[in-house]
């Protein structure tokens, strides 16, 4: 049995523009979910869809094989951390964890045990007679955590939690949350704009873009496989590099009259003329002698330490490469790049639509093949 | 359950709609009403009638108490507005020996219920001649501490960047009052205003002890003084008089409800 | 364009060329017309009415003989006065407690979301716009033996005619009731602006928890109003002491004294009985009634006042 289940979903608040366009989806028992995309896509909104707190204009929403869309929030076996944390400013961390937990006709001991429980396991049991006023940003984070943990639901909302942290302790959390989840078997459905969030912490995860999907999968499928030019786009750091080219036999012509020449295999598949080429940054490499290479002149280089990003004009737009290492390339200089085949990506100008990709599995790596090499 | 809850809010705020509102809307009723429908008890007029209204203004100088009401909350208003953001700007941009202890002197000033100053403060009144003038009734209130504080708070909302660079820039303190301040703070000085005008309008006992005369009588004691006339016992023009006398605040209420609530809220607040 | 130049730590210093006035009378300049109508208008009557409650003054307010505290043993033992303070006291339990539960029901109900509410929140505000003149006439007229709206139900009911304003036993809760309804404007629109602070987000958690509305109402929004509370009972009990307006218009203190609140005795005093000593020391002891009221206030309120 599905945990929760989206039959054509769709939201309007007027009648006439819909910010919810006929989502379907499917979540597991215990598995980690991600809603991500840009601000405005709705991804909040479907957040508070599924916990009872906006209704549903159209479809059907199921939770545990029982149709949902009429039942309260407290009806539906969940908790929920808001991104504002939501702790009540006049109660201590102790009370704000254990709000609401009489209504779960649980003893006041079992209340207490666990409160200690969530405190333990989120460090916070030296925090317990404290006011919220009193604690850091992380902390109170924890403490909207524990507060969802101990009325233990089994499915587990999350809105945005991490996005009012700074970078290091939002890693820390990162990592944190998913153990917690994995521990507790809790099914965990999570919003965030962040794709490195969606990336590292997804089982699998749902790319919304104004109200409709774009894709669902895996992390590494929709990496390796994008759906579509927004989704090429919105995953992946520094984002895919896109081009305008004309596609005229088994050559791609970009809009500064170069060319790309492609193999048979790649022709064949592709019907329409005007497309888009996607190159990850990290798909771009230093052509050697002898190789047939584009030159380029570079625009930009950031050094981070472990990679350097070169930034290069490519017909009308700029391109990003990503090399491991410290390079220094000064700026104006003319480099040669070389992309293979199995790295490209096409995609429909009219519609954005993924029309190629190699079917080739992208190279991942194996921890015994490795050893035993 | 939802529904349930809906219905039982909707009954409450009708009921609590219909008894809060009932006076004002008595009055109303009343004032379209003619003589006998009013000795009868209805509460709805059959006849809708303005003699009332007509009656209203001939039979009382009600034009003349409009007009002195309006004159002495609009300077009432401007003055507050002036005095309290001349000193609000003192307070939120100069640094000088002192300013504390004279800050402490404003608060200590809403200390002091007014009603504790008024025989001197209409002895003074008295001696400068000010009696049943518009001065006598409006200089009195031009300092407001309550204002000076709401504008303060405001005032500090201003970069205080902004004010030593247009110093180094060679802008005299003023000129940076009137072009940055002022235009910056729109949204108090409304809140403020339509305050002070509303609080004006409707004051009572200072008009009352100041004024002994209709020359600028303000309309609030020309209500008073209807009830000692023969037209006391014509309700429905004295009904009409009160809708008249009304209408401007009510008025005034609705337009700036809004700001009203969110500057009240700020101030209780801090 | 001139070169950037660095802020001088005291401003001032570089006004070169121009005469600038020293910054402490740059600051009195803008301080001088309030203070000088605080002085006039505020510190100097009240220094001069407690002068004058510790002198026998003639009918034009000028001292005659200093008596000291006789003023104030005269008042405590007249009845007269004990019935002004038994008004006094009476009016503003009778006014304060129940208007600001009334103004908290009404904030309540008009804080949610439901469709029309602005309607609603307009309409329980609206008394806010009504000058306590106007009110009073609508209410006396409502109060009218005769014709008035309140003995007409009276009347459905089988009940006789009463005299409300007339009648010693019901005038002062005539009074009150209309007081409460001027009142009530105001205080809902404070106390709807602190519920709408609060974080909304905190009610959707509860929602989430599945507590009642009940327990939401006490265990929520109760403590994290209790600042605005406190703002809005101290201005409520403040203005319950310096009510007058309504007084005048509606009982004029009377039937036997039973509505005379101790402002319209110092205005009666004063300017009626012209015994300007006599309505000094009341007007101080009103003075010190509503200090210690406030002061109480802030005592209780610290400690029950949950600040964020």
């Amino acid at each position: 049995m599905k945990k929760v289940d989206l039959l054509n979903v769709s939201k309007s608040y007027d009648g006439h523009h819909y910010v919810i366009h006929e989502i379907s989806v499917s979540i597991e028992t215990g598995e980690f979910f991600v809603l991500v995309g840009p601000s405005g896509c709705g991804k909040s909104t479907m957040l508070r869809m599924i916990a009872g707190l906006e209704n549903i204009s159209e479809g059907e929403i199921w939770i545990e094989g029982r149709k949902a869309n009429h039942l309260l929030p407290h009806e539906r076996d969940i908790s929920m951390v808001f991104q504002n944390y939501a702790l009540f400013p006049h109660l201590t961390v102790e009370k704000n964890i254990r709000f609401g937990l009489h209504t779960k006709k649980i003893s006041k001991q079992e209340q207490k045990r666990r409160c200690q429980e969530a405190a333990e396991m989120l460090g916070l049991t030296e925090l317990l007679d404290r006011k919220p006023r009193e604690l850091s940003g992380g902390q109170r984070q924890r403490v909207a955590l524990a507060r969802a943990i101990v009325t233990q639901s089994s499915i587990c909302l999350m809105d945005e939690p991490l996005s009012n942290l700074d970078a290091k302790l939002r890693a820390k959390m990162r990592s944190e949350i998913r153990q917690i989840q994995r521990q507790l078997g809790i099914t965990m459905i999570y919003v965030t704009h962040d794709q490195i969030e969606a990336m590292t912490m997804a089982d699998r995860m749902m790319v919304l873009n104004k109200g409709e999907i774009q894709q669902i999968g895996r992390p590494l499928d929709i990496y390796n496989r994008p759906a579509n030019t927004f989704v090429a786009s919105f995953i992946g750091s520094p984002p895919m590099n896109l081009a305008k080219v004309k596609f005229e036999g088994n050559v791609l012509i970009f809009e500064d009259g170069r060319a790309f020449a492609i193999s048979e295999k790649v022709s064949k598949t592709v019907k329409e003329k005007d497309l888009l080429i996607g190159i990850r940054p990290e798909a771009i490499r230093l052509a050697r002698n002898g190789e047939n290479a584009l030159v380029v002149t570079t625009v930009n280089s950031e050094i981070l330490g472990t990679e350097t990003f070169i930034s290069f004009q490519m017909a009308n737009v700029q391109w990003v490469a990503r090399w491991n290492g410290q390079w220094n390339i000064p700026i104006g200089k003319k480099i040669p790049i070389i992309v293979n085949e199995q790295d490209i990506f096409l995609f429909s100008a009219k519609n954005g639509q993924r029309l190629y990709s190699s079917p080739q599995e992208k190279s991942s790596f194996s921890l015994e093949e490795e050893i035993l090499l | 359950m939802r529904t349930a809850k809906t219905i039982i809010l909707y009954i409450l705020l009708i009921m609590s709609a219909a008894v809060m509102v009932f006076p004002i809307f008595y009055a109303f009723m009343i004032s379209f009403m003619e003589g006998r429908e009013v000795l009868g008890g209805r509460i709805i007029p059959q006849s809708f009638t303005f003699d009332n209204y007509m009656s209203a203004f001939e039979r009382v100088p009600l034009l003349r108490y409009l007009w002195n009401s309006f004159i002495v909350s609009l300077a009432i208003m401007v003055g507050q507005l002036v005095v309290s953001s001349l000193a609000a700007f003192a307070f939120a941009f100069l640094t000088f020996r002192g300013r504390d202890f004279l800050f402490f002197l404003f608060i200590s000033t809403m200390m002091i219920p007014w009603e504790a100053t008024m025989v001197p403060n209409f002895m003074t009144v008295q001696k400068l001649g000010w009696l049943n003038t518009y001065t006598g009734l409006t200089v009195p209130f031009f300092a407001l501490a309550f204002g000076t504080f709401l504008l303060r708070q405001h005032f500090k909302t201003i970069p205080i960047e902004l004010y030593e660079a247009s110093l180094v820039a060679g802008i005299s303190r003023f000129r940076f009052f009137w072009s940055v301040v002022l235009p910056v703070s729109k949204t108090s000085l409304v809140t403020l205003g339509i305050y002070s005008f509303l609080t004006a309008w409707n004051m009572y006992l200072w008009p009352l002890l100041v004024t002994n005369n209709d020359s600028v009588r303000t309309v609030q004691i020309g209500l008073k003084q209807m009830q000692s006339q023969e037209i006391s016992t014509e309700w429905g023009v004295v009904m009409a008089a009160v809708v008249i006398v009304i209408l401007p605040t009510l008025i005034l209420l609705f337009a700036g409800q809004k700001r009203l609530q969110s500057g009240l809220t700020q101030g209780a607040i801090k | 364009m001139k070169a950037e130049t660095e802020l001088p730590v005291k401003v001032e210093e570089k006004e070169k060329g121009r005469r600038t006035l020293p910054m402490f009378v740059q600051g009195a300049l803008y301080l001088s017309p309030s203070l000088v109508l605080f002085f006039i208008f505020l510190f100097y009557p009240m220094a001069r009415t407690i002068y004058l409650s510790l002198f026998l003054t003639d009918g034009q307010g000028e001292p005659i003989r200093f008596v000291g505290f006789e003023n104030f043993t005269y008042l405590f033992q007249s009845p007269s006065f004990q019935n002004s303070i038994k008004a006094t006291v009476l009016f503003v339990l009778y006014t304060v407690p129940a208007g600001i539960l009334l103004a908290l029901f009404l904030a309540i109900i008009a804080n949610e979301k439901l469709k029309g509410i602005g309607f609603f929140r307009t309409i329980f505000s609206s008394t806010m716009g009504m000058s306590v003149a106007a009110s009073s006439v609508i209410w006396m007229f409502m109060y009218n033996p005769a014709i008035g709206l309140f003995n007409q139900i009276v009347q459905v009911f089988g009940l006789s005619e009463t005299q409300w304003l007339l009648d010693p036993k019901y005038a002062l809760l005539a009074v009150s009731a209309a007081t409460i309804w001027m009142n009530t404007g105001f205080a809902f629109l404070v106390l709807l602006g602190g519920l709408q602070n609060i974080d909304q987000q905190l009610y959707e958690y509860a929602k989430i928890a599945g507590v009642g509305y009940f327990y939401q109402l006490r265990k929520i929004t109760l403590p994290l109003l209790s600042p605005t509370l406190f703002f809005i009972i101290t201005v409520s009990l403040i203005n319950a002491f310096q009510t007058f307006g309504q007084i005048d218009m509606l009982t004029k203190g009377g039937p036997i004294e039973t509505t005379n609140v101790i402002v319209y005795s110092i205005y009666k005093d004063a300017f009626i009985n012209h015994n300007i000593g006599s309505a000094s020391a009341q007007a101080v002891l009103l003075f010190f009634a509503i200090l210690l009221v406030t002061l109480l206030q802030f005592k209780i309120g610290e400690k029950k006042v949950h600040y964020q």
